[in-house]
Protein backbone atom coordinates (compact mmCIF):
# COMPACT_ATOMS: atom_id res chain seq x y z
CA UNK A 1 0.00 0.00 0.00
CA UNK A 2 1.37 3.28 -1.34
CA UNK A 3 1.02 6.43 1.43
CA UNK A 4 0.75 8.87 -1.76
CA UNK A 5 -2.78 8.80 -3.00
CA UNK A 6 -3.64 9.89 -6.74
CA UNK A 7 -6.21 11.86 -7.92
CA UNK A 8 -8.90 9.73 -9.02
CA UNK A 9 -9.86 10.16 -13.01
CA UNK A 10 -13.84 10.65 -11.79
CA UNK A 11 -12.52 14.12 -9.48
CA UNK A 12 -10.15 15.22 -11.90
CA UNK A 13 -13.02 15.23 -14.66
CA UNK A 14 -15.01 16.90 -12.44
CA UNK A 15 -12.32 19.30 -11.77
CA UNK A 16 -12.17 19.91 -15.28
CA UNK A 17 -15.58 20.31 -15.16
CA UNK A 18 -15.70 23.37 -12.48
CA UNK A 19 -13.21 25.00 -14.24
CA UNK A 20 -15.01 25.23 -17.53
CA UNK A 21 -17.99 26.39 -15.85
CA UNK A 22 -16.55 29.33 -13.93
CA UNK A 23 -14.26 30.08 -16.98
CA UNK A 24 -18.26 30.08 -18.88
CA UNK A 25 -19.69 32.46 -16.34
CA UNK A 26 -17.05 34.59 -16.46
CA UNK A 27 -17.41 34.98 -20.21
CA UNK A 28 -21.41 35.36 -20.02
CA UNK A 29 -20.60 38.17 -17.29
CA UNK A 30 -18.06 39.85 -19.83
CA UNK A 31 -19.72 39.86 -22.63
CA UNK A 32 -22.89 42.66 -21.91
CA UNK A 33 -19.75 44.73 -20.84
CA UNK A 34 -17.57 44.67 -23.72
CA UNK A 35 -20.39 44.71 -25.79
CA UNK A 36 -22.18 48.20 -24.09
CA UNK A 37 -18.24 49.61 -24.41
CA UNK A 38 -17.73 48.79 -27.91
CA UNK A 39 -21.08 50.09 -28.98
CA UNK A 40 -20.83 53.44 -26.97
CA UNK A 41 -17.36 53.85 -28.49
CA UNK A 42 -17.60 53.14 -32.14
CA UNK A 43 -21.63 54.94 -32.43
CA UNK A 44 -20.11 57.87 -29.73
CA UNK A 45 -16.91 58.67 -31.71
CA UNK A 46 -18.57 60.08 -34.21
CA UNK A 47 -19.30 63.30 -32.97
CA UNK A 48 -16.55 63.19 -30.44
CA UNK A 49 -15.19 66.67 -31.11
CA UNK A 50 -14.41 69.84 -29.58
CA UNK A 51 -17.52 71.52 -31.09
CA UNK A 52 -19.34 68.52 -28.69
CA UNK A 53 -17.48 69.31 -25.24
CA UNK A 54 -17.81 73.52 -25.90
CA UNK A 55 -21.27 74.31 -27.56
CA UNK A 56 -24.72 73.59 -26.35
CA UNK A 57 -27.88 72.92 -28.06
CA UNK A 58 -29.13 76.60 -27.99
CA UNK A 59 -30.21 77.40 -31.89
CA UNK A 60 -29.47 74.10 -33.20
CA UNK A 61 -32.88 73.11 -35.51
CA UNK A 62 -34.39 70.15 -35.13
CA UNK A 63 -33.03 68.86 -37.89
CA UNK A 64 -29.29 70.40 -38.05
CA UNK A 65 -26.10 68.39 -37.27
CA UNK A 66 -23.52 70.32 -34.77
CA UNK A 67 -24.51 70.77 -31.33
CA UNK A 68 -23.02 69.35 -28.40
CA UNK A 69 -23.70 69.04 -24.59
CA UNK A 70 -21.83 71.55 -22.77
CA UNK A 71 -24.69 72.62 -20.63
CA UNK A 72 -25.21 68.78 -19.75
CA UNK A 73 -21.53 68.17 -19.06
CA UNK A 74 -21.59 71.20 -16.69
CA UNK A 75 -24.90 70.15 -15.32
CA UNK A 76 -23.82 66.66 -14.61
CA UNK A 77 -20.98 67.43 -12.59
CA UNK A 78 -22.50 70.16 -10.84
CA UNK A 79 -25.45 68.06 -9.69
CA UNK A 80 -23.03 65.48 -9.38
CA UNK A 81 -20.60 67.55 -6.97
CA UNK A 82 -24.11 68.95 -5.16
CA UNK A 83 -25.04 65.49 -4.48
CA UNK A 84 -21.94 64.49 -2.88
CA UNK A 85 -21.75 67.29 -0.52
CA UNK A 86 -24.98 66.85 0.78
CA UNK A 87 -25.12 62.86 1.06
CA UNK A 88 -21.35 62.21 1.55
CA UNK A 89 -21.04 64.49 4.96
CA UNK A 90 -24.52 63.04 6.08
CA UNK A 91 -23.54 59.49 4.98
CA UNK A 92 -20.22 59.20 6.93
CA UNK A 93 -21.84 60.77 10.16
CA UNK A 94 -24.34 58.45 9.97
CA UNK A 95 -21.62 55.62 9.43
CA UNK A 96 -19.76 56.99 12.10
CA UNK A 97 -22.51 56.82 14.75
CA UNK A 98 -23.49 53.50 13.21
CA UNK A 99 -19.98 51.70 14.33
CA UNK A 100 -18.29 54.10 17.08
CA UNK A 101 -21.16 55.36 19.28
CA UNK A 102 -24.51 53.14 18.12
CA UNK A 103 -23.47 49.94 20.45
CA UNK A 104 -26.36 48.25 18.81
CA UNK A 105 -28.94 49.87 20.79
CA UNK A 106 -32.25 50.81 19.80
CA UNK A 107 -31.99 54.18 17.62
CA UNK A 108 -28.79 52.39 16.07
CA UNK A 109 -30.81 49.42 14.29
CA UNK A 110 -33.59 51.83 13.61
CA UNK A 111 -31.06 53.84 11.81
CA UNK A 112 -30.23 50.90 10.03
CA UNK A 113 -33.08 49.36 9.32
CA UNK A 114 -33.89 52.89 7.44
CA UNK A 115 -30.81 52.72 5.50
CA UNK A 116 -31.79 49.66 4.11
CA UNK A 117 -35.34 50.93 2.72
CA UNK A 118 -33.57 54.31 1.06
CA UNK A 119 -31.31 51.28 -0.61
CA UNK A 120 -34.79 49.98 -2.15
CA UNK A 121 -36.22 53.27 -2.97
CA UNK A 122 -36.46 53.11 -6.80
CA UNK A 123 -34.44 56.26 -8.17
CA UNK A 124 -38.15 57.68 -9.55
CA UNK A 125 -39.51 58.23 -6.37
CA UNK A 126 -37.04 60.50 -5.06
CA UNK A 127 -37.09 62.47 -7.97
CA UNK A 128 -40.99 62.49 -7.22
CA UNK A 129 -40.47 63.15 -3.88
CA UNK A 130 -38.04 66.29 -4.49
CA UNK A 131 -41.17 67.50 -7.20
CA UNK A 132 -43.68 67.14 -4.88
CA UNK A 133 -41.81 68.58 -1.58
CA UNK A 134 -39.41 71.14 -2.54
CA UNK A 135 -40.50 72.42 -5.78
CA UNK A 136 -44.87 71.82 -5.39
CA UNK A 137 -45.00 72.24 -2.11
CA UNK A 138 -42.44 75.06 -1.21
CA UNK A 139 -42.77 76.60 -4.30
CA UNK A 140 -38.85 76.59 -5.30
CA UNK A 141 -37.44 76.37 -9.10
CA UNK A 142 -36.76 73.83 -11.25
CA UNK A 143 -32.62 73.56 -10.66
CA UNK A 144 -29.68 71.81 -10.49
CA UNK A 145 -30.04 71.64 -7.27
CA UNK A 146 -33.49 70.01 -6.79
CA UNK A 147 -31.97 67.38 -8.86
CA UNK A 148 -28.93 67.04 -6.85
CA UNK A 149 -31.15 66.58 -3.79
CA UNK A 150 -32.81 63.48 -5.33
CA UNK A 151 -29.34 62.65 -5.95
CA UNK A 152 -27.97 62.97 -2.97
CA UNK A 153 -31.30 60.76 -1.43
CA UNK A 154 -30.35 58.06 -3.83
CA UNK A 155 -26.49 58.15 -2.93
CA UNK A 156 -26.92 58.72 1.42
CA UNK A 157 -27.87 54.45 1.56
CA UNK A 158 -24.51 53.33 -0.33
CA UNK A 159 -22.90 55.81 1.42
CA UNK A 160 -23.55 54.96 4.71
CA UNK A 161 -23.33 51.31 4.07
CA UNK A 162 -19.80 51.57 2.41
CA UNK A 163 -18.51 53.61 5.20
CA UNK A 164 -19.90 51.39 7.65
CA UNK A 165 -18.29 48.52 6.31
CA UNK A 166 -15.26 50.09 6.07
CA UNK A 167 -14.92 51.99 9.79
CA UNK A 168 -16.00 48.21 11.10
CA UNK A 169 -12.94 46.38 9.68
CA UNK A 170 -10.88 49.23 11.61
CA UNK A 171 -9.50 46.55 14.72
CA UNK A 172 -10.28 47.59 17.88
CA UNK A 173 -6.63 47.30 18.88
CA UNK A 174 -6.01 50.39 17.34
CA UNK A 175 -8.98 52.55 18.88
CA UNK A 176 -7.62 51.17 22.25
CA UNK A 177 -4.35 52.11 21.77
CA UNK A 178 -5.30 55.63 20.71
CA UNK A 179 -7.57 55.67 24.12
CA UNK A 180 -4.22 54.22 25.96
CA UNK A 181 -2.48 57.35 25.19
CA UNK A 182 -5.18 59.48 26.95
CA UNK A 183 -6.28 60.26 23.52
CA UNK A 184 -10.18 61.45 23.45
CA UNK A 185 -12.73 59.15 21.44
CA UNK A 186 -13.81 61.99 18.57
CA UNK A 187 -9.79 62.81 18.26
CA UNK A 188 -9.32 59.00 17.88
CA UNK A 189 -11.85 58.72 15.16
CA UNK A 190 -10.86 62.00 13.00
CA UNK A 191 -6.91 60.90 13.50
CA UNK A 192 -6.90 57.41 13.77
CA UNK A 193 -10.20 55.64 12.58
CA UNK A 194 -11.13 57.36 9.97
CA UNK A 195 -7.46 57.93 8.53
CA UNK A 196 -7.16 53.99 8.27
CA UNK A 197 -10.54 53.88 6.73
CA UNK A 198 -10.07 56.48 3.89
CA UNK A 199 -8.82 54.09 1.15
CA UNK A 200 -12.07 52.33 1.50
CA UNK A 201 -14.43 55.18 1.79
CA UNK A 202 -13.23 56.75 -0.98
CA UNK A 203 -13.82 53.86 -2.99
CA UNK A 204 -17.50 53.30 -1.30
CA UNK A 205 -18.34 57.17 -2.40
CA UNK A 206 -16.97 56.87 -6.22
CA UNK A 207 -19.33 54.02 -6.14
CA UNK A 208 -22.10 56.08 -4.84
CA UNK A 209 -21.09 58.91 -7.50
CA UNK A 210 -20.75 56.49 -10.40
CA UNK A 211 -24.55 55.33 -9.69
CA UNK A 212 -25.70 58.75 -9.20
CA UNK A 213 -24.10 59.58 -12.47
CA UNK A 214 -26.50 58.03 -14.68
CA UNK A 215 -29.37 58.59 -13.34
CA UNK A 216 -32.06 60.18 -15.56
CA UNK A 217 -34.97 59.45 -13.28
CA UNK A 218 -34.95 61.50 -10.54
CA UNK A 219 -33.35 64.38 -12.85
CA UNK A 220 -36.33 64.20 -15.22
CA UNK A 221 -38.37 65.43 -12.55
CA UNK A 222 -36.30 67.72 -10.64
CA UNK A 223 -34.20 69.88 -13.17
CA UNK A 224 -36.30 69.97 -16.17
CA UNK A 225 -34.93 70.69 -19.97
CA UNK A 226 -32.99 73.23 -21.61
CA UNK A 227 -30.77 73.63 -24.44
CA UNK A 228 -29.00 76.95 -23.01
CA UNK A 229 -26.33 76.73 -20.72
CA UNK A 230 -26.97 77.70 -16.85
CA UNK A 231 -24.24 77.31 -15.12
CA UNK A 232 -26.08 77.93 -12.06
CA UNK A 233 -27.43 74.84 -10.51
CA UNK A 234 -29.46 76.96 -7.96
CA UNK A 235 -31.58 79.03 -9.96
CA UNK A 236 -33.65 77.69 -13.57
CA UNK A 237 -33.57 74.41 -15.59
CA UNK A 238 -29.90 72.67 -16.03
CA UNK A 239 -29.25 70.31 -18.52
CA UNK A 240 -27.97 66.93 -17.46
CA UNK A 241 -25.71 64.25 -19.38
CA UNK A 242 -28.32 61.13 -18.78
CA UNK A 243 -30.88 63.58 -20.02
CA UNK A 244 -29.06 64.74 -22.78
CA UNK A 245 -28.83 60.96 -23.87
CA UNK A 246 -32.60 60.55 -22.98
CA UNK A 247 -33.42 63.40 -25.37
CA UNK A 248 -31.70 63.09 -28.27
CA UNK A 249 -31.94 59.29 -28.51
CA UNK A 250 -36.38 59.92 -28.61
CA UNK A 251 -35.54 62.44 -31.88
CA UNK A 252 -36.00 61.17 -35.18
CA UNK A 253 -32.43 62.17 -37.20
CA UNK A 254 -29.58 60.68 -37.35
CA UNK A 255 -27.81 63.29 -36.25
CA UNK A 256 -29.30 63.67 -32.77
CA UNK A 257 -28.84 59.72 -32.11
CA UNK A 258 -25.41 60.44 -32.82
CA UNK A 259 -24.95 63.15 -30.23
CA UNK A 260 -27.07 60.71 -28.19
CA UNK A 261 -24.24 57.82 -28.09
CA UNK A 262 -21.62 60.61 -27.99
CA UNK A 263 -23.40 62.08 -25.19
CA UNK A 264 -23.14 58.15 -23.52
CA UNK A 265 -19.36 57.55 -24.17
CA UNK A 266 -18.69 61.34 -22.28
CA UNK A 267 -20.62 60.41 -19.35
CA UNK A 268 -18.87 56.94 -19.22
CA UNK A 269 -15.57 59.12 -19.60
CA UNK A 270 -16.60 61.22 -16.55
CA UNK A 271 -17.46 58.75 -14.76
CA UNK A 272 -14.33 56.81 -15.19
CA UNK A 273 -12.17 60.22 -14.90
CA UNK A 274 -13.45 60.68 -11.49
CA UNK A 275 -12.87 57.25 -10.38
CA UNK A 276 -9.07 57.87 -11.30
CA UNK A 277 -8.97 60.80 -9.33
CA UNK A 278 -10.31 58.98 -6.71
CA UNK A 279 -7.77 55.95 -7.24
CA UNK A 280 -4.90 58.25 -7.47
CA UNK A 281 -5.90 59.89 -4.02
CA UNK A 282 -6.65 56.95 -2.17
CA UNK A 283 -3.66 55.65 -3.34
CA UNK A 284 -1.40 58.75 -2.17
CA UNK A 285 -3.28 58.29 0.96
CA UNK A 286 -2.20 54.73 1.37
CA UNK A 287 -0.68 53.30 4.29
CA UNK A 288 1.62 50.78 2.55
CA UNK A 289 2.91 53.49 0.23
CA UNK A 290 6.88 53.79 0.24
CA UNK A 291 7.56 50.57 2.05
CA UNK B 1 7.56 61.01 38.02
CA UNK B 2 6.59 57.60 39.19
CA UNK B 3 3.71 56.77 41.26
CA UNK B 4 2.10 54.49 43.87
CA UNK B 5 -0.88 53.02 42.98
CA UNK B 6 -3.47 51.38 45.98
CA UNK B 7 -6.46 49.07 45.17
CA UNK B 8 -9.12 48.59 47.56
CA UNK B 9 -12.53 46.34 46.70
CA UNK B 10 -12.48 46.59 43.26
CA UNK B 11 -15.05 44.41 41.71
CA UNK B 12 -15.17 44.75 37.91
CA UNK B 13 -18.29 43.68 36.00
CA UNK B 14 -18.54 42.89 31.71
CA UNK B 15 -22.87 43.74 31.85
CA UNK B 16 -23.75 41.53 34.60
CA UNK B 17 -20.96 38.92 34.74
CA UNK B 18 -18.74 39.62 37.62
CA UNK B 19 -15.30 39.23 36.07
CA UNK B 20 -12.95 39.97 39.05
CA UNK B 21 -14.18 40.43 43.05
CA UNK B 22 -12.89 42.23 45.57
CA UNK B 23 -9.09 42.82 44.68
CA UNK B 24 -7.43 44.86 46.94
CA UNK B 25 -3.24 45.53 46.59
CA UNK B 26 -0.83 48.25 46.70
CA UNK B 27 1.77 48.80 43.63
CA UNK B 28 4.84 50.28 44.18
CA UNK B 29 6.65 52.61 42.47
CA UNK B 30 9.79 52.56 40.53
CA UNK B 31 9.47 48.42 40.52
CA UNK B 32 8.55 46.29 38.23
CA UNK B 33 4.86 44.10 39.47
CA UNK B 34 3.39 40.95 37.33
CA UNK B 35 0.52 39.68 37.41
CA UNK B 36 0.21 35.87 36.77
CA UNK B 37 -2.46 33.27 37.18
CA UNK B 38 -4.50 31.08 34.42
CA UNK B 39 -6.53 32.01 31.72
CA UNK B 40 -9.66 33.69 32.33
CA UNK B 41 -9.16 34.91 35.58
CA UNK B 42 -8.92 38.42 35.25
CA UNK B 43 -5.38 39.71 34.95
CA UNK B 44 -5.77 41.58 32.14
CA UNK B 45 -9.46 43.03 33.72
CA UNK B 46 -7.73 44.13 36.40
CA UNK B 47 -5.42 45.57 34.67
CA UNK B 48 -7.26 47.46 32.39
CA UNK B 49 -9.42 49.10 35.55
CA UNK B 50 -6.07 50.68 36.23
CA UNK B 51 -6.38 53.33 34.01
CA UNK B 52 -10.31 53.30 33.30
CA UNK B 53 -9.96 50.85 29.89
CA UNK B 54 -12.02 48.62 30.92
CA UNK B 55 -15.33 50.91 30.72
CA UNK B 56 -14.30 51.03 26.88
CA UNK B 57 -15.98 48.23 26.58
CA UNK B 58 -20.03 48.27 26.08
CA UNK B 59 -21.48 47.27 29.55
CA UNK B 60 -18.42 46.65 31.15
CA UNK B 61 -18.37 49.05 34.67
CA UNK B 62 -16.17 49.21 38.11
CA UNK B 63 -16.80 49.25 41.61
CA UNK B 64 -14.53 50.11 44.25
CA UNK B 65 -11.04 52.38 44.90
CA UNK B 66 -7.98 52.83 42.52
CA UNK B 67 -5.80 55.66 44.31
CA UNK B 68 -3.14 56.98 42.49
CA UNK B 69 -0.62 58.39 45.28
CA UNK B 70 -3.75 59.18 46.93
CA UNK B 71 -6.41 60.35 44.15
CA UNK B 72 -8.96 58.58 43.42
CA UNK B 73 -8.82 57.32 39.73
CA UNK B 74 -12.75 56.30 39.80
CA UNK B 75 -13.77 59.95 41.21
CA UNK B 76 -16.53 61.46 39.99
CA UNK B 77 -15.46 64.32 38.49
CA UNK B 78 -12.01 62.68 36.98
CA UNK B 79 -11.83 62.50 33.57
CA UNK B 80 -10.87 59.01 31.85
CA UNK B 81 -8.83 61.20 29.49
CA UNK B 82 -6.69 62.36 31.56
CA UNK B 83 -6.28 59.36 33.65
CA UNK B 84 -5.17 57.25 30.34
CA UNK B 85 -2.46 60.23 29.67
CA UNK B 86 -0.60 59.40 32.71
CA UNK B 87 -1.05 55.81 32.85
CA UNK B 88 0.47 54.38 29.92
CA UNK B 89 -0.20 51.16 28.14
CA UNK B 90 1.22 48.40 25.97
CA UNK B 91 -1.00 45.56 24.63
CA UNK B 92 -0.34 41.97 24.06
CA UNK B 93 -0.19 42.15 20.26
CA UNK B 94 1.89 45.09 18.57
CA UNK B 95 -0.35 47.57 17.15
CA UNK B 96 1.37 51.01 16.17
CA UNK B 97 -1.14 53.18 13.43
CA UNK B 98 -1.09 51.79 9.99
CA UNK B 99 -1.39 55.03 8.36
CA UNK B 100 1.70 56.53 10.59
CA UNK B 101 5.24 56.88 9.33
CA UNK B 102 7.70 55.46 12.68
CA UNK B 103 8.10 59.36 13.58
CA UNK B 104 3.93 59.75 13.41
CA UNK B 105 3.75 56.86 15.43
CA UNK B 106 5.85 57.74 18.57
CA UNK B 107 4.49 61.15 18.27
CA UNK B 108 1.17 60.26 17.99
CA UNK B 109 0.61 60.48 21.68
CA UNK B 110 1.37 63.95 21.49
CA UNK B 111 0.11 65.22 18.09
CA UNK B 112 -3.36 63.96 18.86
CA UNK B 113 -3.50 65.87 22.27
CA UNK B 114 -2.47 68.67 20.36
CA UNK B 115 0.35 71.51 21.38
CA UNK B 116 3.41 70.51 20.35
CA UNK B 117 6.22 72.57 17.99
CA UNK B 118 8.04 70.43 15.77
CA UNK B 119 11.62 70.73 17.23
CA UNK B 120 9.78 69.54 21.07
CA UNK B 121 8.67 66.50 19.30
CA UNK B 122 11.71 65.87 17.21
CA UNK B 123 13.35 65.62 20.93
CA UNK B 124 10.37 63.81 22.68
CA UNK B 125 10.23 61.25 19.44
CA UNK B 126 14.63 60.69 20.09
CA UNK B 127 14.54 60.10 23.44
CA UNK B 128 11.61 57.83 23.56
CA UNK B 129 12.92 55.58 20.71
CA UNK B 130 16.01 55.40 22.57
CA UNK B 131 14.19 54.59 25.84
CA UNK B 132 12.83 52.05 24.07
CA UNK B 133 15.97 50.88 22.88
CA UNK B 134 14.91 51.15 19.69
CA UNK B 135 16.77 54.02 18.09
CA UNK B 136 19.54 53.12 16.48
CA UNK B 137 17.43 50.28 14.43
CA UNK B 138 15.18 52.88 12.91
CA UNK B 139 17.08 56.55 12.95
CA UNK B 140 17.54 56.09 9.02
CA UNK B 141 14.00 55.20 8.10
CA UNK B 142 11.38 57.23 10.87
CA UNK B 143 9.58 58.33 7.86
CA UNK B 144 8.85 54.51 6.54
CA UNK B 145 5.71 53.28 7.96
CA UNK B 146 5.62 51.64 11.57
CA UNK B 147 3.43 48.53 10.45
CA UNK B 148 6.58 47.90 8.09
CA UNK B 149 8.72 46.99 11.40
CA UNK B 150 9.49 43.15 12.89
CA UNK B 151 7.17 42.09 15.77
CA UNK B 152 9.68 42.82 18.18
CA UNK B 153 10.46 46.12 16.64
CA UNK B 154 6.94 47.09 16.44
CA UNK B 155 6.44 46.48 20.03
CA UNK B 156 9.71 48.59 21.05
CA UNK B 157 7.61 51.30 18.85
CA UNK B 158 5.08 50.50 20.88
CA UNK B 159 6.86 51.34 24.15
CA UNK B 160 8.20 53.80 22.96
CA UNK B 161 4.53 55.70 21.91
CA UNK B 162 3.38 54.85 25.49
CA UNK B 163 6.31 56.70 27.25
CA UNK B 164 6.24 59.55 24.67
CA UNK B 165 3.22 60.91 26.57
CA UNK B 166 5.54 60.36 29.80
CA UNK B 167 3.10 58.70 31.90
CA UNK B 168 3.62 57.78 35.44
CA UNK B 169 2.80 54.54 35.02
CA UNK B 170 3.22 51.74 32.43
CA UNK B 171 1.01 48.97 32.21
CA UNK B 172 1.54 46.47 29.61
CA UNK B 173 -0.71 42.93 29.09
CA UNK B 174 1.42 40.11 27.91
CA UNK B 175 3.81 42.22 25.99
CA UNK B 176 6.04 39.38 24.70
CA UNK B 177 3.27 36.83 23.88
CA UNK B 178 3.99 37.83 20.63
CA UNK B 179 7.13 37.72 20.40
CA UNK B 180 10.24 35.62 19.84
CA UNK B 181 13.09 34.46 22.72
CA UNK B 182 15.28 37.17 21.38
CA UNK B 183 12.80 40.49 21.07
CA UNK B 184 11.36 38.66 24.34
CA UNK B 185 14.98 39.34 25.94
CA UNK B 186 15.30 42.93 24.49
CA UNK B 187 11.42 43.66 25.86
CA UNK B 188 12.69 42.58 29.19
CA UNK B 189 16.06 44.34 29.36
CA UNK B 190 14.09 47.54 28.68
CA UNK B 191 11.49 46.94 30.93
CA UNK B 192 14.22 46.80 33.84
CA UNK B 193 15.87 49.67 32.45
CA UNK B 194 12.28 51.70 32.45
CA UNK B 195 11.44 51.01 35.91
CA UNK B 196 14.08 53.28 36.88
CA UNK B 197 11.53 55.76 36.08
CA UNK B 198 8.24 54.14 36.00
CA UNK B 199 5.96 52.05 37.96
CA UNK B 200 5.47 49.35 35.48
CA UNK B 201 2.81 46.07 35.92
CA UNK B 202 2.86 43.62 33.60
CA UNK B 203 1.04 40.76 32.95
CA UNK B 204 2.43 37.55 31.99
CA UNK B 205 1.44 34.06 31.42
CA UNK B 206 5.46 32.88 31.07
CA UNK B 207 6.55 32.61 34.22
CA UNK B 208 10.36 32.48 34.09
CA UNK B 209 9.56 35.66 32.66
CA UNK B 210 7.31 36.91 35.86
CA UNK B 211 10.50 35.55 37.76
CA UNK B 212 13.53 37.21 35.83
CA UNK B 213 11.89 41.00 36.05
CA UNK B 214 9.42 41.63 38.23
CA UNK B 215 9.99 42.94 41.71
CA UNK B 216 6.81 41.81 43.52
CA UNK B 217 4.19 39.05 41.43
CA UNK B 218 0.22 38.58 42.47
CA UNK B 219 -1.46 35.26 41.58
CA UNK B 220 -4.98 35.35 40.38
CA UNK B 221 -7.00 32.77 40.10
CA UNK B 222 -10.83 31.57 40.17
CA UNK B 223 -12.85 29.30 41.73
CA UNK B 224 -14.56 27.60 38.82
CA UNK B 225 -15.84 28.48 35.62
CA UNK B 226 -17.70 31.79 35.66
CA UNK B 227 -16.63 32.55 38.93
CA UNK B 228 -15.02 36.21 39.30
CA UNK B 229 -11.29 36.36 39.45
CA UNK B 230 -9.78 36.91 42.95
CA UNK B 231 -6.13 37.66 43.94
CA UNK B 232 -4.61 34.31 45.79
CA UNK B 233 -1.60 35.85 47.15
CA UNK B 234 0.85 38.49 46.91
CA UNK B 235 4.52 39.09 47.69
CA UNK B 236 8.17 39.44 46.83
CA UNK B 237 8.36 37.46 43.81
CA UNK B 238 11.28 35.68 45.02
CA UNK B 239 9.50 34.41 47.94
CA UNK B 240 6.37 33.40 45.71
CA UNK B 241 8.62 31.52 43.77
CA UNK B 242 10.13 29.85 46.59
CA UNK B 243 8.01 29.89 49.37
CA UNK B 244 4.49 30.89 48.74
CA UNK B 245 2.19 30.90 51.83
CA UNK B 246 -0.72 29.17 49.47
CA UNK B 247 -0.88 25.83 48.23
CA UNK B 248 -2.49 27.18 44.86
CA UNK B 249 0.28 29.39 44.07
CA UNK B 250 2.26 26.73 44.76
CA UNK B 251 0.17 24.24 42.64
CA UNK B 252 0.09 27.04 39.34
CA UNK B 253 3.99 27.93 39.84
CA UNK B 254 5.26 24.04 40.11
CA UNK B 255 2.96 23.42 36.68
CA UNK B 256 0.79 21.22 38.93
CA UNK B 257 -2.08 22.77 36.79
CA UNK B 258 -2.90 25.71 35.06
Amino acid sequence: MTTVQHISAGRRVKDRLAQGLVYLAFALAVVPLVSVLWLVIKNGLARFDTEFLTHSMRNIGARDAGGGAYHAIIGTLEQVLLASLIAVPIGLLTAIYLTEYGNGGRLSRAISFFVDVMTGVPSVVTGLFVLAFWILFLGMPFSGLAGALALAILMMPTVVRSAEEMLRLVPNDLREASYALGVAKWRTIVKVVLPTAFTGIVTGVMLAVARVAGETAPLLLTVFFTDSINSDPFNGPQMGLPLYVFDQAGRPNDTAIDRAWTGALTLILIVMLLNLVARLIAWWRSPAKGR
Amino acid sequence: MSKQIQVSGLDAYYGSHKAIEDVSMTIEPRSITAFIGPSGCGKSTFLRTLNRMHEVIPGARVEGKVLLDGEDLYGATVEPVSVRRSIGMVFQRPNPFPTMSIYENVAAGLRLNGRVSKSQSDGIVEESLKGANLWNEVKDRLNKPGAGLSGGQQQRLCIARAIAVKPQVLLMDEPCSALDPISTLAIEDLMVKLKDQYTIVIVTHNMQQAARVSDRTAFFNLDGQGKPGKVVEMDETSRMFTNPSQKATEDYITGRFG
